[in-house]
């Protein structure tokens, strides 16, 4: 195996797999040698009337055999088996997906090249480009952020208009190339009091039915235990650390109060992953003009 | 003259109806979780989702239906064949207490969701020390039957089930060797890491498949068959050469379950290369069996039981001719990951495992229980035919949507992304998921059948055990 380092390890693996692929074709052959009688038993008896007759195997079932040993022995000349022998076609898998992949990339790298050089609100509102943008969509970020790009709990939703990071087209784009990271800490020091009181403001923000009593001491707290700090006094967020608005109805982890309890209490913590490494800037540039051009058709509306 | 002495059909009797009874549970479980994939809301609760019924659907049915099965057609012909009784019936009572709490125990782990994450060897490290337990005393009470067997030669059936015994002892021992963490909940973490952990398991996995679902129920077939169709067994020769060529070729075909991974290259083509030689030997058991026919091919067109036993044997011939296919690295990049396998596996578990054992529990039920035939022969014909039909609706689904599925995922559009998401290739899949269901149903009805059925021929019997015979000499 690949912690195999030993160079002693390759020999002995490529004498075991010769001599029992080999192996396998020599016992045959010799089996076949045996005299027989068809039609004759072997002239035991077991349980009354078990038996076996001494016939000899089946021609075309040997050669059968014979066939996929000497396949398998060219096989292992051509192609990698014998311990670090690389075999006379010097494949590996490795190479292979190179260059299928610089092989796609022959094809279609230049009309992601293209798409690069164009600004990208011009990307956003060519159709080719959408089409383009929308199969990524499904392949590399539908899995969070769903088929329809709505999200779900803890997944911001992507075509409602309202940006965690910023809006932007350039702010999308850093969002997809190097990623983000959403803190919320916890707040459970402040009891369990102080957190529903928390709770029932933060969902007044949003027109939610809360307690008065509870919405009036959470007013307070909210500035006193330093919410106002990401959220700002109003609770209308700040994009700059992707502190949530709070007051445009739209929830990341729910609206209950229960949730926002948790929310408080226990934190959160999420995190787009960077893809700039694993897509590359050009698809990116694509991804983030789509994306942007979701926002814009639900401002349209 | 015959002695006195009687075989002991005791804990054949109590395997064989286990076998029914898991089989109809195992089954069960497997028509449950094929609803789910249609029907998702049918995951109720955490326990009976689909990611924790699954692994007891596939432990039911191999290791509690199959596993009895097993035991039940293993004891049943060893002590035959060797014209003696099993040696120490106080261990092979164990084997079956041993192997029932094991399989209740799995029953109560998986859904709690105890696992070891391992496929086919999900069951936590206390229920692995009891299957070691109880798989040594397996292992003592055939061996010592050999031991102690009356013919000169020992009968081709007993080779296979001797090979299954020894590796699967062999396999449980290196792929389940682990750490314990806690007993309850049952936690242990694998001794193996990374790539080693993967190749392993499959050289466990697909060694499972050679040791427990093929060798061991060759040994039913090489009894069985012979028996039912009042015939010789074809070829010595071949039985001999195939029996040796599949244990050996079998053990290095484990790597073909990671093709394009990150296992070596070299690795993943000797996989490739021995499932290709492996082609031959599987077809040995095949040939050996039908040709064993020769002479007596009339007989199936009355005879349900042997119906079952060669319609097995197509199905097997079909598999191990698929599987060396699908080991192809090429093929294995269109059929990898994609209901396919599902398809292929079905149709040596349900076509081959499934059917044999049911034509050896309608040999044995009427036998066990001094009876000359099961209480209604018309409805051994009527379970032969729904379950045929269940089968190839099954694997014919599997198949297609496989195929589909894969075809689905590489497809490139002109601007070079892939043409399909992945719920796309999902939702494509819903009609044979239905398909595959109306298989499953039909394949699990044929099972309510054969349980009242025996319960008819046992009700109407009474429990024999025949006297030891003397042996012949030809």
């Amino acid at each position: 195996m690949s912690d195999f380092v030993s160079g002693f390890w390759s020999p002995y693996i490529a004498l075991m797999v010769l001599v029992s692929v080999v192996g396998c074709g020599v016992f045959l052959w010799l089996q076949g040698r045996a005299r027989h009688a068809p039609g004759q038993t072997m002239g035991h008896v077991w349980d009354e009337t078990l038996e076996e007759y001494n016939n000899p195997m089946p021609n075309w079932w040997r050669w059968m055999f014979y066939i996929t040993v000497v396949f398998g022995l060219g096989y292992i000349v051509v192609y990698p088996g014998l311990g670090s022998y690389s075999g006379q076609f010097g494949w590996t898998s490795e190479g292979e997906y190179d260059k299928e992949m610089a092989d796609a990339d022959a094809i279609y790298g230049k009309i992601y090249k293209a798409y690069l050089k164009q600004d990208l609100k011009t990307v956003a509102a060519s159709e080719d480009a959408q089409h383009l943008g929308a199969h990524l969509f499904l392949a590399y970020c539908a899995q969070c952020h769903g088929s329809n790009a709505k999200g779900s709990k803890g997944f911001p939703s992507l075509a409602d208009n309202d940006w965690l990071f910023g809006g932007t087209p350039e702010n999308i784009k850093e969002s997809i190339l190097n990623g983000r990271i959403g803190v919320m800490p916890p707040f459970a020091q402040l009891g369990a009091e102080t957190v529903k009181d928390l709770a029932g403001y933060v969902r007044s923000l949003s027109g939610l039915a809360a307690d008065p009593l509870r919405v009036q001491r959470g007013r307070e707290a909210f500035t006193a235990s330093g919410c106002i700090a990401c959220h700002g006094a109003d609770g209308s967020g700040n994009q700059a650390m992707g502190a949530p608005n709070l007051t445009d109805k739209i929830w990341l982890f729910g609206s209950s109060e229960a949730t926002i309890m948790d929310t408080i209490t226990q934190g959160r913590k999420s995190q787009m992953p960077a893809h700039k490494e694993f897509l590359g800037e050009a698809k990116v540039h694509l991804l983030a003009a789509y994306v942007y051009g979701l926002g814009r058709a639900q401002a349209g509306k | 003259m015959q002695s006195q002495a009687t075989y002991n059909y005791k804990v054949v009797r109590q395997f064989t109806v286990m076998t029914v009874v898991w089989g109809i549970v195992g089954m069960l479980v497997g028509v449950i979780i094929a609803a789910q994939l249609i029907w998702p809301e049918l995951s109720i609760v955490e326990w009976l989702s689909y990611g924790r019924l699954r692994p007891l659907h596939t432990n039911a049915v191999i290791f509690a239906f199959g596993g009895s099965a097993l035991f039940a057609t293993s004891y049943y012909s060893v002590q035959r064949t060797c014209h003696t009784p099993l040696f120490s019936p106080a261990l092979a009572a164990f084997t079956f207490w041993g192997w029932q709490v094991v399989i209740v125990l799995a029953a109560v782990t998986l859904p709690l969701g105890m696992t070891s994450g391992k496929e086919y060897a999900e069951l936590e490290w206390p229920i692995d020390i009891l299957i070691t337990l109880v798989w040594v005393s397996y292992a003592l009470v055939f061996f010592g039957t050999l031991v102690k067997r009356k013919t000169s030669h020992i009968y081709v059936s007993n080779w296979f089930f001797g090979a299954f015994i020894l590796t699967v002892a062999l396999l449980h021992l290196v792929n389940s060797a682990e750490s314990p963490v806690t007993f309850w909940p049952m936690k242990s973490y694998s001794a193996y890491a990374g790539v080693q952990d993967a190749m392993v398991q499959w050289w466990y996995g697909h060694n499972a498949v050679g040791f427990f679902l093929t060798a061991g129920f060759l040994g039913i077939m090489y009894y069985f068959v012979p028996k039912q169709a009042g015939r010789p067994v074809y070829s010595y020769r071949l039985s001999v050469v195939h029996f040796w060529a599949l244990i050996f070729t079998y053990m290095w075909a484990g790597p073909h379950h990671l093709h394009y991974t990150a296992l070596p290259d070299w690795t993943q083509s000797v996989g490739m290369i021995f499932s290709l030689i492996l082609l031959a030997p599987s077809w040995g058991g095949m040939i050996n069996g039908m040709m064993t026919m020769s002479g007596a091919w009339h007989k199936l067109r009355d005879d349900p039981i042997l119906k079952f036993l060669i319609t097995s044997l197509s199905f097997y011939g079909m598999s191990t001719f698929e599987g060396p296919m699908m080991s192809i690295k090429t093929v294995n990049a269109l059929s990898h990951y994609t209901d396919w396998t599902i398809g292929h596996v079905h149709s040596g578990a349900l076509g081959w495992v499934a059917m044999v054992s049911i034509g050896a529990i309608y040999y044995l039920v009427p036998r066990l229980w001094g009876k000359s035939e099961m209480y209604s022969v018309k409805l051994i014909n009527l379970h032969f035919w729904i379950s045929t039909i269940g089968v190839v609706l099954y694997i014919a689904a599997m198949w297609i949507a496989g195929v589909m599925q894969g075809l689905m995922w590489r497809a490139i559009d002109v601007d070079g992304t892939l043409t399909y998401s992945f719920v796309e290739s999902v939702k494509a899949t819903y009609p044979f998921y239905a398909v595959r269901l109306l298989g499953g149903l039909m394949f699990f009805g044929g099972m309510l059948l054969m349980a009242y059925n025996m319960m008819k021929t046992i009700a109407g019997g009474q429990a024999v055990n025949a006297p030891v015979l003397a042996v012949a000499h030809a």
